[in-house]
């Protein structure tokens, strides 16, 4: 993943943010030096909640933790900071896996639920490739919501890359199919496929998405190589249910967490990852093309909980 | 959306309903699964606390325990507060003395102010209102296009053009507006962080322009904790005046509309409830928390009904079993009505004792598919085969399924669905006979 711009201080600073924001309570809770009881507990419970972990996932802190007490290595609330940092870090490093590219072209899915920003990061992922030297295509194969496709064209123009179009309101499957073929045809090395967003639960939805899914398996054997799910950072619990259903319906081989900009850290992924074992290719920390980068669980842990103070 | 949360404190509030006497540890030791169910439904934990405290308060209060059924009047108790954290009765938006009314719509990214931006209108429509749409989301490629192209689908005016400022977009539309006589005037502003400066200055400048007489943000009903940060800074930032919850269809918990009334104070004016731009639905506290605890929401399901079923249609019908000449035809009819109110298990959704419905299945596209395919079937009859369906054999019966894209199967369930109905109704006119004076409620409430 050379072609992606070196994480380090990116991430951090939009990940600092939210750290600041929502993380206050975490970190004050972290930087006291109250020993150990069950209130101090139960109310670590409660924000390790708050950041979207899940009751299980804080389950898990929390008996390690106790693990911890119980040994003696751990009696005051701030040592309970490193391995907090340490947990979340083992938790997600299988999580953190590159794109599969090699194949000829790559053919990429973005997939999710309405307004979690799979046209953005389609657009970013182009350009990123394409500032590597690859030939990208773009496929505008969300053919439901008013001005998907002229907004996917209008990114296509700013980043210079050629966007695969039907008219709007025809079989996404078709759009798909044309993509793949001018793909090969063009010797393009990776075709990125923008689908319309959907609810999970919807089920006549999640079938068209199998049968593009379908149709462009068929039409190219072993692709797609990457179906991602964009997954918004400020999901709460429900995130899990997407990415199962997803998962269920077409076949995910990994998330894309976006908007970590925001006062959200995305404490879903932990759930998500430990629930399903899906990897996070993609995380996108900013507004701006290089903003969208690779996963990496140490930084992610080093941002969400800081080493100093 | 909720059905998770409804079934989880159903479960619980069952097992407390169930005891003669409570004690208070029967009474703790269900807040606390009230508690892990509420915080795993993404209702924020300050939220949590300040609720199960106050049920706490009054359930274990001596009235309570010593009343003679214990356990419901937990439920009530229960009920009551989540009524009280939803908002009470509802909010309605009201219009201005000196029109136009303007609603400025702001929120998150892909929160889905655009698309609800055209519901609303296209609900103020619906309400005899003249509404006007202006887009003033410049900064999103394409944002206009897809305003422009959805106030076509909704039949209302559109300004915006993306070289313009927003500030310029919104001034212009209320000017428009009050040349043309239309209100309210709906702004559909750029979707942003509620920590970018640069984006909540802009936001800050249209609210000084134009001086929105309700600043609505809207909310994703898929969000989690955050929901409230948001919802706080967004209040801080600008103020707002009331919440829209967007994708409320999906089967998120909704713990984030619990917890954005509670800590803003601010009402939840409309519900999202589909992709559709006639999804939209004003939201109504008290018969969501009825729906939360188990007690049905016969209201919603009484106005989808009336809203879906013309008079005349029912008056026919009734004459029809009386007559006994309930064809074919008219079953189709019903079932195109049905198929109107909605989806089916949102409907079983609002019915009381929903929880004596749980051995059905969850999924009910199925039962939704078969609406579909009575239809197509009935669609290939001939009008001689849907007055008397007894003249249907084999042959018939193959050419109907093929005309259909059925099966023969298919045909003989509806055949015998049909029959059954017939053979009920005319165990319904009995009865009516018998009861001639009284009348049966529900009946004549249809026919009159």
């Amino acid at each position: 993943m050379k072609f992606l711009a070196s994480l380090t201080d990116r991430l951090r600073d939009g990940l600092r943010r939210s750290h600041e924001f929502l993380g206050g309570q975490l970190d004050e809770l972290f930087a006291s030096e109250r020993p150990i009881d069950d209130s101090l507990f139960e109310e670590l419970e409660e924000l390790l909640i708050a950041a979207d972990l899940g009751v299980l996932v804080a389950e898990d802190f929390k008996h390690r933790a106790r693990e911890e007490v119980m040994f003696g290595t751990v009696t005051r609330a701030d040592q309970l900071r490193p391995l907090f940092r340490r947990f979340i870090a083992d938790t997600l490093r299988p999580a953190a896996q590159g794109l599969r590219l090699e194949h000829q072209p790559a053919v990429i899915l973005m997939l999710g639920v309405n307004g979690s920003g799979k046209t953005t990061t389609s657009a970013k992922l182009a350009a990123q490739l394409k500032a590597a030297g690859r030939h990208v295509l773009l496929a505008a194969a969300d053919t439901f919501r008013a001005a998907a496709i002229e907004q996917l064209e209008e990114w296509g123009r700013r980043v210079g890359v050629e966007v695969i179009r039907q008219e709007s309101g025809s079989d996404p499957a078709a759009v798909a199919f044309d993509a793949v073929r001018a793909a090969t045809a063009r010797r393009a090395d990776a075709l990125i496929v923008d689908t319309a967003g959907r609810l999970h639960t919807k089920s006549n939805l999640m079938d068209e998405l199998a049968k593009l899914t379908r149709v462009v398996a068929r039409q190219m054997p072993g692709a797609p190589h990457e179906s991602l799910m964009v997954l918004d950072a400020t999901t709460g619990q429900n995130g899990l249910s997407q990415a199962r259903l997803f998962h269920q319906g077409i076949g995910l081989t990994g998330l894309c967490l976006t908007k970590l900009d925001g006062t959200a850290k995305g404490g879903i992924v932990l759930r998500i990852h430990r629930e399903l074992g899906l990897p996070i290719k993609l995380v996108g920390v900013g507004e701006r093309v290089e903003d969208l980068q690779t996963f990496d669980a140490d930084r992610f842990a080093e941002a969400l909980v800081p080493v100093d103070q | 959306m909720f059905e998770t949360l409804s079934e989880r404190l159903q479960a619980i509030l069952d097992r407390v309903g169930g005891h003669g006497r409570l004690t208070e540890e029967n009474i703790e030791a269900a807040l606390r699964e009230v508690r892990i169910a509420l915080l795993e439904a993404d209702v924020n934990f300050k939220v949590v606390r300040a609720f199960i405290d106050r049920v706490r308060g009054k359930a274990v209060g001596q009235n309570v325990l010593k009343s003679l059924t214990p356990g419901q009047q937990v439920v009530k108790v229960v009920y009551d507060e989540l009524v009280e954290l939803l908002g009470g009765s509802g909010h309605r938006l009201a219009m201005a003395s000196h029109p136009p009314t303007v609603i400025a719509l702001i929120g998150l990214q892909g929160s889905g102010k655009t698309t609800t931006a055209a519901k609303l209108a296209r609900y103020f429509g619906t309400q005899g209102h003249h509404p006007l749409l202006a887009a003033a989301d410049v900064h999103r490629p394409a944002a206009v296009d897809q305003l422009k192209a959805l106030g076509t689908q909704v039949n209302v005016p559109v300004v915006g053009d993306a070289d313009q400022t927003s500030v310029d977009i919104c001034t212009t539309a209320v000017r428009e507006a009050a040349e043309r006589g239309l209100s309210p005037v709906i702004l559909d502003t750029a979707g942003r962080l509620h920590i970018d400066e640069v984006m909540l200055d802009e936001l800050r400048a249209v609210k000084a322009a134009v001086r929105p007489h309700h600043i609505l943000l809207v909310v994703d009903a898929l969000t989690g904790q955050d929901a409230l940060t948001v919802a706080e800074r967004f209040n801080a930032a600008v103020g707002i005046d009331a919440i829209i919850l967007s994708k409320t269809d999906g089967d998120a918990r909704g713990g984030a509309a619990l917890s954005v009334r509670h800590v803003t104070g601010r009402p939840i004016a409309f519900v999202g409830v589909g992709e559709k731009v006639d999804a939209l639905e004003p939201f109504h506290p008290d018969r969501l928390a009825s729906r939360l605890v188990g007690m049905g929401d016969v209201l919603s399901l009484v106005e989808k009904a009336q809203a879906s079923v013309d008079a005349q249609t029912a008056e026919d019908l009734v004459r029809k079993i009386r007559q006994e000449t309930f064809s074919l035809e008219d079953f189709r009819d019903q079932l195109r009505q049905v198929r109107n109110m909605g989806p089916l298990d949102q409907i079983l959704g609002m019915l009381p004792f929903g929880k004596a419905l749980r051995g059905l299945p969850k999924d009910l596209d199925g039962e939704q598919a078969d609406l579909s395919r009575f239809e197509a079937i009935i669609n290939s009859m001939t009008p001689g085969e849907r007055l008397s369906p007894q003249i249907i054999n084999g042959s018939r019966r193959t050419r109907i399924a093929r005309g259909s894209g059925t099966t023969a199967q298919d045909v003989n369930r509806l055949l015998r669905q049909y029959a059954q109905l017939r053979k009920m109704m005319r165990g319904l006119k009995g009865l009516e006979g018998k009861m001639k004076k009284g009348g049966i409620p529900g009946w004549r409430s249809i026919s009159g």
